[in-house]
């Protein structure tokens, strides 16, 4: 590589490319033509994992304003492997529903591309230019199949939401650059660093503003009314990917700007993020109980999830921003695979994400039972999985800490949320078919990746030494 | 060769082997049940080599393995048996075939499950046993919940899902506690040392202020009080004893109950000592309110697994007593009786399980008279009902007398709650012992039953044996804990009056109780007599 302005963005380059590629194919594919485009996407995420590896420990800068550090590199290919997998199981998914595969593969690879951007970014404006990116994609995709009236309508909502987020969160960037005069993390933090005694009320606003923004993102509680919405309507696998990609772009921008920039202020924010966590937490948990559809039951899981994420960056230690992306690596494995299984299990008609819809489950597709199985276990944060060590990577970094009230808050509200990952697995296992149509066997792409999943899973819960030593490298380069 | 390793090694690799044999239709159900019985027997054999590796007169810890596991938080892969963990060991190993027996006409469906769970909640509770580091513990203990809740859920009676869910997430509640105090654990060690270190021998000698034990000590503590079960935490067990198959509840009742009063003896007390002897007196009352308790509502029971469940809340109150005494009679007497209770309520739940096949009803009213018709499972009964009320000569007589004499040194008071629950104990089991067994056959249903299978011996015998043989010669089996439980004793004595001295010695004064300081002074002196004894 010549360029390390080209360098740093070559990963996004990559995946863009195989976007625009999928985009042209889609243009002049006959109707009824079948053309292999997801493997066009695989091959673009190949590229970005290919050069993210080379890129790594060069710590290249490109234009002033994204960072190949190790920081976002690991963030990229946190994404590529939600990218990669998001593919694999869509490719079954696609077919049975009609979904116009062009499409949809070229906007889950422009939605990856803001996702690294987003998570990559050291500019405030072109943080906001990677959430735009990737939200106008995923606000498509929530709606992409447009014979339902439950996707339009979620598509919509989040749209409206999403929108009035984004306002908040450019407001915020319009204050700080007022006060500091830049837009760059770096200056922003040196100038916050040498004022910090001031603690000018405006700085405050324009912190409360970001704030509301990332937590309309990550959907913490009280901004998460989108969420289970979006997450019932959308189709199971976008579901996946969007509680997945959104959320680790958006903790990866959230650490970013809070953990070094905004550091000095840290004092000022830590009791309001404190409080998001406490509450997102519990609501996440508490409500998520209450849930018959597995999909809405899932989205308010993935609220909690993002709960503990939260502690993490209250802990704010060394060891807090290490469990931040480890806890992102495992959580996104592991509840795509959740989301694979019941996208992979429903049929064009019918949803089939109903409590009751997987009523003896173990009976007629016993290793999708298993595979499931694991996959709850594992958001439910039981050993020997991944769930587990990155839970447990969370709560010791709050302890060191001395958050021992989020950490206790924690790890109660994941008991009560194992309550809920075990209805399922009780519908599963020990209750009787109740007689509706045996949803199809699940063979090909959607098998291979649940089971890459499902290894991922175990060996991340049994064997997380090398990615503990990668999340220490990758966060040594940025704070 | 790593013989600890192995041991929950043997049993798991059996379930991943079982794990890759199709079974559709249970057609290869018998071989399936005979290779698991296969493998829980090779393990046996691997906890009882373990035993002849074992040198009983250390009380260090044996067959020490370490490897690095998670090096970035001092996690590692740390096991090592002494004399307590070795025979709960080998109790585990010697249940679980016992088990897989119990279940292998009445577990029709789905064998090749069954199996597997039952091979991996061994694997999993022989893990708890021999885990070093508390992460490892924690991770065993925590997995060990996902095997069991298969087991109740799948296999139990009709009540089985309510019970499977209020075991998980009682035990879960509890251990999630214990998990953050885990945590604060290592984080103190890595603050007096500079690296977090999840080694149970090193966080032995963390001196820790006794503001800071407290906590800690009740957080550790409740996760194993939820386990024992000590009153007021043991709603779940009935429940979940009641509707677990029969396996289930040998398992549960023969060694999962143990891994609460383990955990006592091993981290609660020995970790935060000044906290233990301030707790003590409070949770040997709660102790001895289990014991009558226990035996009060069991007297009452008209279902017989409901009345063995509350029959071991009582015995399990006798444990917790000698363990709260923190003297060497006392822990000794504990540990002997958490193995005595594991064979006899074992054996008590097993031929329950079998009056249960035969008839499919477990209510005492419905029997009567089975002497007349059974002979033999009458005599194995018998056996069985008097080891569990402590007969002379039976296993149940020495931990009972141990942990009640442990308790006297240490206050009397405590005793005569406990002997109360001796007394009732004989009057719930042999009032049920008359009512199902002797007498006429009242019920025509009863009237044809078959007495014990080839199988069935195979299954009641060793326990019978092992009832008497463990009350004849005690000495066989504490002898290798003598050493373990004096040092744990010295550790909790000791440790506690260094950091007295060192840290709080100006309160001194605000401490022990006048009744601990005679029992700890009369225990002091006659120390040397009783090492000499259990040596013998």
């Amino acid at each position: 590589m010549l360029n390390t302005d080209i360098d740093a963005i070559v990963p996004m380059l990559c995946v863009t490319l195989a976007g625009l590629v999928t985009m042209i194919a889609e243009a002049f594919r006959r109707p009824g033509e079948r053309m292999p485009m997801g493997w066009l996407g695989i091959l673009g995420l190949a590229g970005a994992a290919a050069s993210t590896a080379v890129l790594w420990g060069r710590n290249a800068q490109g234009f002033g304003v994204i960072a190949a550090d190790n920081f976002g590199l690991f963030v990229t290919i946190v994404l590529v492997v939600v990218g990669v997998l998001t593919i694999m199981f869509s490719s079954p998914v696609v077919t049975r529903d009609g979904i116009p595969s062009g499409e949809y593969y070229s906007l889950v690879l422009f939605a990856i591309v803001g996702m690294i951007m987003m998570g990559s970014a050291t500019d405030l404006l072109v943080i906001f230019i990677g959430l735009e990116i990737l939200s106008l994609a995923v606000y498509v995709l929530t709606g992409i199949r447009r014979d339902t009236p439950e996707g339009t309508e979620a598509a919509f909502k989040y749209f409206l939401l999403g929108a009035f987020s984004s306002a908040f969160f450019l407001y915020g960037i319009a204050l700080t650059y007022g006060i500091t005069g830049s837009t760059r993390l770096a200056d922003v933090g040196s100038y916050l660093a040498a004022a910090s005694t001031a603690g000018s009320p405006l700085i405050l606003i324009a912190l409360g503003l970001l704030l509301v923004g990332f937590a309309f993102k990550i959907s913490a509680v009280p901004f998460h009314m989108w969420t289970p919405d979006a997450y019932q309507g959308a189709p199971a696998i976008v579901t996946g990917f969007m509680s997945t990609g959104v959320k680790v772009a958006a903790f990866a921008a959230f650490a970013r700007v809070f953990l070094s920039s905004f550091e000095p202020f840290k004092s000022d924010w830590t009791p309001l993020v404190a409080a998001l966590a406490a509450l997102t937490m519990i609501l996440g948990t508490v409500v998520g109980v209450a849930q018959d559809s597995l999909k809405r039951m899932l989205g308010y899981s993935s609220i909690a999830h993002g709960g503990y994420l939260l502690v993490a960056m209250v802990a704010a230690n060394q060891l807090g921003k290490q469990a931040i992306l480890f806890y992102l690596l495992a959580y996104a494995v592991t509840n795509l695979a959740a989301f694979g299984v019941i996208a992979l299990l429903g049929t064009r008609e019918h949803g089939n994400d109903r409590l009751s819809d997987y009523a003896g489950l173990w009976h007629t597709h016993p290793h999708l039972a298993a595979l499931m199985t694991v996959s709850l276990l594992s958001l439910g944060g039981l050993p020997p999985t991944a769930g587990f060590v990155a839970k447990y990577y969370i709560f010791i970094a709050a302890v060191s800490a001395g958050h021992y009230g989020l950490a206790i808050i924690g790890v109660l509200t994941s008991v009560v949320s194992v309550f809920f990952y075990l209805r399922v697995v009780v519908n599963m296992y020990m209750a009787e078919p109740a007689g509706a149509p045996v949803p199809p066997k699940v063979t090909g792409l959607g098998m291979a990746a649940l089971t890459l999943a499902i290894i991922a899973i175990f060996v991340l819960g049994i064997l997380p030494t090398p990615v503990i030593d990668l999340a220490g490298k990758s966060i040594s380069t940025i704070f | 060769m790593p013989l600890l390793t192995l041991s929950w090694l043997v049993p798991l690799a059996g379930a991943v082997l079982l794990l890759l044999i199709g079974n559709a239709d249970e057609r290869r159900s018998g071989l399936i049940r005979w290779l698991a019985l296969a493998v829980s027997i090779a393990a046996f054999g691997v906890t009882v080599a373990m035993w002849m590796a074992f040198d009983a007169s250390s009380s260090e810890f044996q067959l020490v393995e370490r490897a690095a596991w998670i090096p970035a938080f001092g996690i590692e892969y740390h096991l090592g048996v002494d004399g307590i963990s070795l025979l709960l060991v080998v109790l585990t190993g010697f249940l679980t075939p016992i088990a897989l027996l119990s279940s292998w006409e009445s577990v029709e469906r789905k064998v090749k499950e069954f199996s597997i769970f039952m091979l991996a909640l061994e694997a999993a509770m022989i893990g708890v046993f021999v885990s070093l580091d508390l992460f490892l513990f924690y991770v065993f203990w925590d997995a060990m919940l996902i095997p069991m809740y298969f087991l109740i859920g799948i296999w139990g009676y009709d009540q089985r899902i309510y019970a499977a869910f209020k075991f998980m997430l009682y035990t879960m509640a509890g251990s999630v506690l214990m998990l953050v105090a885990i945590l604060a654990l290592a984080y103190m060690h890595s603050e007096s040392t500079g690296s977090y270190s999840f080694d149970v021998v090193k966080l032995y000698t963390l001196q820790i202020a006794p503001e800071t034990q407290r906590w800690l000590f009740l957080a550790f503590t409740v996760a194993f009080a939820i386990k024992v079960p000590l009153f007021p935490f043991h709603t779940w067990l009935p429940d979940a004893h009641v509707q677990a198959p029969t396996a289930g509840s040998i398992i549960l009742a023969g060694v999962l109950l143990k891994m609460g009063t383990y955990g006592l003896v091993r981290f609660s007390f020995p970790l935060f000592p000044d906290a233990a002897i301030e707790f003590a007196p409070w949770i040997a009352m709660l102790a001895v309110i289990g014991i009558v308790y226990g035996a009060l509502v069991a007297m009452v029971q008209p279902d017989m697994k409901k009345l063995v469940a509350y029959s071991s809340v009582s015995h399990l109150g006798f444990v917790v007593l000698g363990i709260c005494a923190v003297n060497e009679i006392g822990i000794q007497g504990a540990v002997y009786q958490m193995l005595a209770h594991g064979v006899s309520t074992g054996g008590l739940f097993l031929i329950v399980g079998m009056l249960s096949d035969r008839r499919h009803t477990r209510l005492i009213g419905e029997f009567g008279g089975l002497r007349n018709v059974m002979p033999r499972l009458t005599a194995a009964f018998f056996i069985i009902t008097l080891a569990s009320i402590g007969m002379p000569g039976l296993n149940g007589f020495i931990g009972e007398f141990l942990t009640m004499l442990g308790g006297w040194l240490w206050n009397p008071r405590y005793v005569i709650g406990a002997g109360l629950g001796v007394i009732l104990s004989a009057v719930y089991m042999l009032w049920m012992f008359q009512r199902v067994y002797l007498g006429p056959v009242t019920n025509d249903k009863n009237a044809a039953l078959p007495d014990l299978s080839p199988r069935e011996w195979a299954s009641v015998v060793p326990l019978c044996a092992m009832a008497v043989f463990m009350g004849v010669a005690p000495v066989i089996f504490t002898a290798p804990t003598a050493p373990s439980v004096k040092k744990i004793v010295e550790r909790v004595q000791d440790r506690r009056s260094v950091t007295v001295d060192n840290s709080f010695g100006g309160s001194l004064s605000e401490r022990p109780e006048p009744a601990f300081a005679e029992a700890t002074a009369g225990k002091r002196s006659e120390r040397p007599e009783r090492s000499e004894r259990s040596g013998r």
